[in-house]
């Protein structure tokens, strides 16, 4: 199952590093949404400290819900989902490489994002906090975001389904991650102020990656 | 090899296929003959586990398509409507993809092999968007073959395949008995079909009419 | 289509013909809601004693609180039902997590709507965030997506396995939520429409209370049923359908 799982990712990520879509227009979206968060708060320093960890994540989240849309829409349009349908893969496999892939280039993403963020708006953070929580908190999404993609892939309305479906689900990762992320720009110190917030959010990927795995051959066999 | 006994496929309202009894021995070369809508696809996609049946038994080489589907995919390999070719991968990656997922043991100097068979192997790095609709029909008997599967379908696979790809397949399905494998194919062209098949069914309205 | 998928399942077989013992008992449980309905009304607005601190509003919890109880139970039969046709793709269960979850929505928004009007009075302002209301909003979402999930695929068996999926994903998130809502909630502390009636509730509310929440679970059951009358007779149309199709055919 390893082997089947590293071809499959292997695959997504070289025919993303070859057509460069996803990743090359995902990032300038996020970066035009940190641009209209600008105009929309008019954000001085003492109020940053404040809405930044927010805004970072509803970029993160507006952006891993058009990637995520991505990730089965595209085997379908093109016809490919069949060809690994037929294969002897367990269905768990094709989950767990779809999420690998897809937090492959989500996390790109992001990198670039803070980048442009702390450039844009000046704002001094722990690194390390600020990983974690990024990592944490994407990992969240991937997880039950993969599950629903492939059901929304289904529909016709997928595009609005698939945040229909996801946003309510990951409450507490959006919940856990902002608050772990804000510790992260103020500088408070991290074992009283992180770590419960971190905590919730790793829970919630540790339960909902278990859970998704096993209930991923429903949704994909018919 | 194939046991199918009151295979039924709903789609909705419409059956697509009514209680069809069929056998098939090893290596034997069956034709599906029959108009459009008559079920010669979805028979096809059954037995390659992408639908599974309604209502009724069928097993492939002993194992049941419902309880042990996964071993009878590694057992079947199918050349369908579509190839299931990745345009922005080379036709060696993508053979070596599909080799790996199908746990092929040195899926390289398989995947090398395969594109010389199907007289593709001065083409090996060339992206399969870059090849031609013959090339990748080619590549896409290529691509179902790289398991060496002991049962193989073809949907329709005289359609869109150039004059090198015909010849191809011919020798292919020639020489499918003789290599052991069992081979399952439908086709428009009776006179075709019958050339290279030693039995035909004819498929109507979902059920069959035998020849 | 789900009803000929349904062709193996004996059962619903043996449920159709039965459908007018199905159809009596139900509306005896029916009256018995009535009847209970009527005693609840009473017990709170004759028999139970106007609360000192916030006055007549207080009374919105006799029925808030057996609200949000069916609402929970609700989705708990919808993740009973969803688990029974994963496992057993038989319909009957599917119909169970569909109907339970239709009526679940129901009650979760009439638990936000009780609460807020109650809110309104203690607050003075229609929705305060407050934890535990915010927590069955999210719910309310959850299973507004799960509706709009299966109307989005239709009466198919992709609609019923997909749904189940998430009637299970979304059940075993519920109490993440509302765990995650209350500690973000901690920060910030807010009057919650927690208190009915101070630390211990007098016995005559309590009383009316029981009497409301036994009204409430006989009110779902009422209505579980019910509805899942109407799924069993939509299967036998789509059945009929389909068998006059195959005929004409």
């Amino acid at each position: 199952m390893g082997r089947q799982i590293g071809a499959l990712l292997w695959k997504d990520l070289i025919v993303e590093l070859r057509r460069r879509e996803q990743v090359l227009s995902l990032a300038v979206f996020s970066l035009l949404v940190l641009l209209i968060f600008n105009f929309a708060f008019d954000l001085r320093r003492t109020d940053l400290a404040a809405a930044g960890p927010g805004i970072l994540w509803v970029t993160f989240v507006f952006t891993a819900v058009l990637s995520l849309n991505r990730a089965f829409s595209v085997e379908q349009d093109r016809g490919t989902w069949e060809g690994l349908l037929l294969a002897p893969i367990d269905r768990g496999a094709i989950y767990l490489a779809k999420l690998a892939a897809n937090l492959a280039f989500t996390l790109v993403v992001e990198v670039i994002a803070i980048a442009a963020f702390t450039t844009f708006f000046d704002l001094p953070s722990n690194v390390l906090q600020l990983i974690a929580a990024v990592l944490a908190g994407t990992l969240g999404f991937a997880t039950v975001g993969t599950l629903f993609a492939a059901m929304a892939a289904n529909t016709r309305a997928r595009e609005v389904l698939l945040p229909i479906l996801l946003l309510p689900v990951s409450v507490p990762v959006i919940i856990g991650s902002v608050k772990a992320t804000a510790v992260a720009f103020e500088g408070v110190d991290a074992s009283t102020g992180q770590y419960p917030w971190l905590g919730l959010v790793l829970a919630f990927d540790a339960i909902f990656l278990a859970v998704s795995f096993a209930v991923f051959e429903y949704v994909v066999e018919d | 090899m194939i046991h199918a006994s009151g295979i039924t496929k709903t789609f909705g309202r419409t059956a697509a296929l009514r209680g069809i009894d069929l056998r098939v021995q090893s290596g034997e070369v069956l034709a599906l003959l029959g108009a459009n809508g008559a079920g010669k696809t979805t028979l096809l996609r059954l037995l390659a586990t992408l639908e599974k049946p309604s209502a009724g038994c069928l097993t492939i080489a002993g194992l049941d398509v419902l309880r042990e589907p996964q071993r009878v995919r590694a057992m079947v390999g199918l050349v369908g409507h579509h190839n299931y070719l990745h345009s922005d991968l080379t036709a060696s990656e993508e053979l070596l993809f599909y080799g790996r997922l199908y746990g092929v043991e040195d899926a390289r100097r398989r995947a090398a092999g395969l594109l010389e068979e199907v007289g593709l192997g001065n083409r090996s790095a060339l992206r399969v968007g870059a090849l031609s609709r013959g090339q990748q029909q080619r590549l896409g008997i290529a691509r179902a073959l790289v398991h060496d599967p002991p049962l193989l379908l073809l949907d329709e696979p005289d359609t869109g395949l150039d004059a090198e790809g015909l010849q191809l397949l011919e020798q292919l399905i020639d020489g499918a008995s003789r290599a052991g494998r069992t081979v399952i194919f439908s086709s428009h062209d009776r006179e075709w079909a019958s050339r290279h098949s030693a039995r035909t069914v004819i498929l109507a309205a979902g059920s069959i009419r035998h020849k | 289509m789900l009803a000929a998928s349904a062709q193996l399942d004996s059962d619903r077989r043996a449920v159709s013909p039965g459908s007018a013992v199905e159809s009596r008992s139900n509306a005896i449980l029916g009256w018995a809601t009535a009847v209970l309905m009527a005693a609840s009304l009473y017990a709170v607005f004759v028999y139970a004693p106007i609360e000192r601190t916030q006055g007549l509003p207080q009374k919105i919890f006799y029925f808030h609180v057996p609200l949000a109880w069916d609402a929970y139970l609700a989705f708990l039969c919808t993740l009973i039902g969803s688990i029974g046709y994963l496992r057993t793709s038989q319909r009957r269960w599917d119909a169970l997590a569909q109907s339970a979850a239709e009526i679940g929505v129901v009650f979760t928004s009439l638990v936000l709507i009780s609460g807020s009007i109650w809110g309104k009075t203690i607050w003075g302002a229609w929705w305060a965030w407050d934890a535990r209301l915010t927590s069955t909003l999210v719910m309310w979402f959850i299973y507004v997506a799960y509706l709009m999930l299966r109307s989005a695929l239709g009466r198919t068996v992709r609609a019923a396995r997909h749904a189940a999926v998430l009637g299970i994903v979304g059940f075993i998130d519920v109490p993440i939520v509302h765990m995650s809502v209350t500690w973000w909630r901690t920060l910030h502390p807010q009057p919650t429409v927690a208190n009915p009636a101070g630390p211990t509730l007098p016995g005559s509310m309590l009383l009316a209370f029981f009497v409301c929440l036994v009204t409430f679970t006989v009110l779902f059951v009422f209505l579980l049923r019910e509805r899942m009358a109407v799924e069993r007779l939509r299967d036998d149309v789509d059945e009929l359908g389909s068998m006059l199709l195959a005929g004409a055919a």
